[in-house]
């Protein structure tokens, strides 16, 4: 298949995605189980990334910033700047397409080679729309949460690098809080959002159409998380264009 | 009762169905029985309406499929049930869940109205116990009961079941086949079963068609069926060594 016929498909399949529920209140049901398993599951996986990531930057940032005409503070400057605005978003959402992406696929696309995709049609469920959409409102919900996790705990990692006497914890503090610029945090805010529907609706998309065997799930599973990190790329080069430059 | 009336069906150049005709009754099991590829399951479907006949018509209690809109093929879908090969039991619910699932979606009874329906679908398979447990953690069998159960909840008028005994022994086959027969007679539901299991055949075809390479080859009952005189049937009833051996032990007698 080629590039366009995959957009057509995708757009078909969102247009049965965003029609009214048959039962708003198992929409309901299904929307809090989805902020629940890929929200509140990837709570402690964003938190440990996070302070991983920050200590290894400000230590990074140590170095870079050793010149004795910058002043200390640069440290901790540098290091929010990355956080806020590359790391706790983008980079963020390409860890979490590996994982939400492919227990999206899997999930949908195992549904469909066991049938019971077919047996929701038959009994005249909208499976596209009962399916699909609470993993994309609970996703979108869910990923301002992670991102702001991801702040918090990406810029406690460098403090705790800080205690170990790399720099000091209150030149570090200072950096952070010097010169800040809310509108980052709404700008990554603003990116994640874009990022949790292409990881939610594309995942989704190659899960519904898996045709096949348990090998044809595992393929699914695979384009779902290759095709929405190199998506979320492009679309970090768009968005930075529009919202920053 | 659903009535098929000289369907064709095609898929590019392959022509799948050639003119079938067939009434298939309320209250009883129709079959529709012939070797692999010969159309069974596009038999099936084209009947439920997920494949659509290039010619005839498919009228349920003389409704015309090809004339509903769209709402009353909504209102139709809650009439059917189905019984998948593989059971489809949708496998984040558990048991109890996977009955009651239809409930939620379509019916605007009381919460407690869903509660005793879901018991007693349940208690009519047999499968109280096992309410809470998981697809997952059942057997190949009791899946299946789960699956009629959770196609019977919302009191089906017609109900199609694709090769529900694939994959199980004999015996627990042959529970299906009479849990099938049973629930048929006993809330007057149209059933159309697609099988090639012969002993299937004998035990509740009430009514079967003989599908061979797309035509309607034969069409009777289970008592008539060796007296059918149709060769390609003989061959097919006649094609386990089994059915063999019993034939020349009744021949030499
Ligand atoms: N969607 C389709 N597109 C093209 N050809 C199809 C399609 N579905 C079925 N066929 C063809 O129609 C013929 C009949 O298939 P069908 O699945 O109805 O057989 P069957 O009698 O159900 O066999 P089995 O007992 O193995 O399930 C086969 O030749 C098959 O290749
Ligand atoms: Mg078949």
């Amino acid at each position: 298949m080629n590039f366009f016929e995959h957009v057509g498909k995708y757009s078909r399949l969102m247009a049965g995605v965003f029609t009214k529920p048959q039962r708003w209140g198992v929409l309901w049901k299904q929307y809090l189980k989805e902020i629940e398993k890929q929200g509140l599951q990837s709570i402690l996986l964003t938190i440990i990334i996070s302070i991983f990531i920050g200590s290894a930057i400000t230590m990074q940032m140590v170095l870079n910033t050793e010149n004795p005409m910058l002043p200390k503070y640069v440290t901790g400057l540098t290091t929010r700047e990355t956080l806020l605005l590359e790391f706790s978003s983008t980079i963020l959402c390409l860890i979490l397409a590996g994982k939400v992406g492919s227990n999206i696929a899997s999930e949908i696309g195992t549904m469909r080679i066991t049938e019971q995709i077919d047996a929701l049609k038959i009994m005249g469920v909208n499976a596209e729309n009962y399916l699909i959409l609470p993993k994309i409102l609970g996703f979108v919900t869910i990923i301002p949460v992670l991102v702001i996790f991801s702040m918090f705990f990406g810029l406690l990692g460098g403090y705790i690098i800080a205690l170990t006497g790399v720099l000091s914890p209150s030149q570090y503090v200072m950096g952070i809080q010097y010169a800040f610029n809310p509108y980052y945090v709404t700008y990554s805010v603003i990116k994640s959002l874009f990022f949790a529907f292409i990881i939610s609706s594309v995942s989704s998309y190659y899960g519904y159409y898996a045709y096949g065997g348990a090998l044809e799930v595992g393929k699914a599973s695979t384009n779902a998380v290759v095709n929405s990190s190199i998506i979320i790329l492009l679309f970090n080069v768009i968005l930075t264009d529009l919202l920053l430059v | 009762m659903i009535e098929v009336k000289n369907v064709t069906k095609s898929f590019g150049d392959l022509t799948v169905l050639h003119d079938i005709s067939a009434v298939f009754e309320s209250g009883k099991t129709n079959l529709i029985i012939g070797q692999s590829g010969s159309g069974k399951t596009v038999l099936m479907k084209s009947v439920i309406g997920i494949h659509q006949v290039d010619e005839g018509q498919i009228l349920y209690d003389g409704r015309d499929l090809a004339k509903m809109t769209k709402k009353e093929v909504g209102i139709l879908r809650r009439e059917v049930g189905m019984l998948f090969q593989g059971s489809a039991l949708f496998d984040s619910m558990t048991v109890e869940q996977n009955v009651r699932f239809p409930l939620e979606m379509f019916s605007d009874k009381s919460k407690q109205e869903w509660d005793d329906r879901v018991a007693f679908c349940l208690n009519r398979v047999g499968l109280s116990h096992a309410a809470k447990l998981y697809p997952a953690e059942i057997s190949g069998g009791m899946q299946k009961r789960a699956a009629i159960a959770r196609a019977i909840v919302l009191q089906p008028k017609y109900l199609f079941c694709d090769e529900p005994n694939s994959g199980l022994d004999p015996k627990t086959s042959l529970t299906i086949d009479q849990l099938i027969h049973e629930i048929t007679a006993e809330f007057d539901i149209t059933t159309i079963v697609n099988t090639h299991d012969m002993n299937s055949v004998m035990e509740i075809g009430d009514k079967v068609i003989f599908i061979h390479k797309g035509y309607k080859g034969w069409e009777g009952d289970k008592d008539s069926i060796f007296e059918s005189g149709n060769q390609d049937l003989e061959d097919l009833v006649f094609a386990s060594n089994l059915y063999k051996k019993v034939k020349k032990y009744h021949n030499l007698k």
